[in-house]
């Protein structure tokens, strides 16, 4: 008999003791040594850059929750980055530098926003719910364009990290970049337990199959809509992550091309994989600053391989390690 | 005598000029096995797509069990216990076939909105659809990808799906499409099994499925309907005979 493993007192499910689990364990072990590393060398960037994978991992794997299993391409997603920063950047402007304010806001303003414009787009399919999650995503961006008092087109520099009482010092390179470790091992386990749930299995057969859903009894449109707004609030959170981050926010947080670079590292990963968008950001990522450094067009190079793994490898990285997708 | 189970009048359909469904009326108490036959183009598909909720009519009601479903959408009539099969097979073709059956059952055991908990160690969910799996003879096939299945265990898959929803009345669009004389023969000997403790509206090409299985017969030609009643006065109707079974019977020789 082979014992569940336990995360926190959570269960992981059966998937994690598979041999294909090796590569996410491996993955996840060398993020959780970078701070060791960084100590050794002194070198600080190693930090810098890979908290910053971990961030956008955390956003990548949102999307995927909607895109991959629940099939929405929401061309739109980086929005919801810009909202869990601004919240964070606002809140800070207007003397609140609590993180046990700042944070919840984040989460809120994000599902609240997501809720919106999924009532409003998802009951159309295809093109359209692209353009619909697009068209509220530049929104976003042009009302932040105009927001003097928060740095305008310009952006902002945040004076303070979130404070957190004492609990955890987010000045501290080391507990930052932890902190967002903790998030991201905290945003799979989440992921994992709702796709598998019965509200998971609602969202994946209404991706497979809408009519046949609708045949057996149930409407989709809420269970769609409840996701949507899951998927928003997690990458608000890591908008408010990424604000702490950087100590910056701007309107290009959430430009559409972010959007892009978004759905980009969750295809590249593998769609509707647990762990597919963390191994699709933390390739995305390091390959931009690899070429960034040896050419001044990363982007040339980049979009060839992106053109190569759409033809070659249907799954996505994932695929190329024997795991199954969406089971 | 009580109302009947199913009752459909003055149900009419126009697509632009062409008539689908002209003034149906159908009345199927609980319990009958009642076939729908009529030639192609005879509107056969539109009355499926009017009785299961995805086509809206012009004109017409529709009762379920007492009550106007006319307006009611395609999830609230499968709620109310109207099940139906898909011509054309319409299965979650990622999942496995327990997972397909599991989800008809959690579609009618309230809603759906557990985050948490593993819905498939959900003995409630899981021992149902075996159960309906082994009724249907795929007990062995539970953990296949519904895409690895053959076409015919598909077609059985089908079925399952519908009976997990716990109906009262099966729409079944034509059960047989696609099935080898074997398969095809299984299917009736399911399909009688069910009869009697289930209402079923039989949709169906093929005539000798029709007259082994229906108690009464309705024939449809250009979306009206020529003639209704049990097998053999249908079979022994003279418009019939011209519209349907004649053409029938000369290409099955």
């Amino acid at each position: 008999m082979k014992a569940a493993l336990k995360v926190l007192g959570v269960p992981l499910p059966a998937c994690w003791l598979a041999p294909r689990a090796a590569l996410p364990a491996a993955v996840l072990a060398l993020l959780g040594l970078v701070p060791v590393y960084a100590a050794a060398t002194g070198d600080p960037f190693a930090l810098t850059l890979f908290g910053r994978i971990e961030i956008l991992s955390i956003a990548a794997i949102s999307l995927n929750l909607i895109m991959g299993y629940g099939g929405m391409a929401s061309f739109g997603h980086a929005a919801y980055l810009g909202i869990g920063g601004y919240a964070v950047g606002i809140l800070w402007k207007e003397g609140i530098t609590s993180g046990f304010v700042q944070w919840p806001a984040a989460i809120a303003v994000s599902a609240l926003f997501a809720l919106v414009v999924g009532a409003l787009s998802l009951r159309t399919r295809g093109v359209y719910f692209i353009m619909i999650t697009l068209a509220f995503a530049q929104m976003v961006y042009y009302v932040t364009q105009g927001l003097d008092r928060y740095g305008g087109d310009d952006g902002m520099t945040i004076g303070s990290r979130s404070g957190f009482a004492g609990l955890v010092d987010l000045n501290n390179a080391t507990q930052l970049y932890y902190l967002c470790f903790a998030l991201l091992l905290a945003s799979l386990v989440l992921v994992s337990r709702v796709v598998n749930s019965r509200f998971g299995l609602v969202i994946q057969g209404a991706r497979s199959n809408e009519r046949r859903m609708r045949a057996i009894g149930i409407s989709t449109f809420r269970y769609k809509l409840v996701c949507f707004v899951i998927a928003g609030a997690l990458c608000g959170l890591s908008g408010a992550l990424l604000a702490n981050h950087t100590n910056f926010i701007s309107p290009a947080m959430m430009y559409w091309t972010r959007s892009g670079d978004l759905m980009v590292m969750v295809i590249l990963g593998g769609l509707g994989s647990l762990f597919g968008p963390v191994l699709g950001t933390v390739t995305y990522l390091l390959l931009e600053e690899a070429l960034s450094r040896v050419t001044e067009y990363p982007g040339l190079f980049l979009g060839p391989g992106l053109l190569l793994v759409a033809i070659f490898l249907n799954g996505g990285i994932e695929s190329l390690f024997g795991a199954r997708r969406r089971e | 005598m009580s109302e009947p189970l199913l009752q459909v009048a003055g149900l009419t359909k126009r697509f632009g000029g062409v008539i689908a469904a002209e003034a149906i009326a159908l009345a199927i108490p609980a319990g009958e096995c009642h076939a729908v036959i009529g030639p192609n183009g005879a509107g056969k598909t539109t009355l499926v797509g009017l009785l299961a909720g995805e086509i809206a009519p012009e004109r017409g009601s529709i009762r379920f069990d007492g009550r106007d479903i006319t307006a009611l959408a395609v999830p609230g009539r499968s709620q109310l216990g109207l099940a139906r099969s898909f011509q054309i097979t319409s299965l979650f073709a990622d999942f496995t076939a327990l997972d397909n059956v599991a989800l008809a059952v959690q579609a009618h055991d309230g809603h759906s909105f557990r985050f948490l908990t593993d819905a498939r160690r959900d003995a409630a969910l899981r021992e149902p659809a075996r159960a309906a799996l082994e009724a249907i003879g795929l007990g062995s096939r539970a953990d296949a990808r519904v895409d690895k299945l053959s076409h015919g265990e598909q077609r059985q898959l089908e079925i399952a799906v519908a009976l997990a929803t716990k109906p009262r009345l099966l729409l079944l669009d034509e059960p047989m499409a696609g099935l080898g004389s074997d398969e095809s023969a299984r299917m009736v000997a399911m399909l009688r099994r069910l009869k009697g403790s289930l209402t079923m509206v039989l949709i169906e090409h093929d005539m000798a499925t029709v007259f082994a299985l229906a108690d009464r017969i309705t024939v449809l030609v250009y979306g009206r309907v020529i003639a209704s009643g049990d097998p053999a006065a249908v079979r022994a109707d003279a418009a019939v005979r011209e519209a349907y079974l004649g053409e029938q019977d000369a290409r099955h020789g």
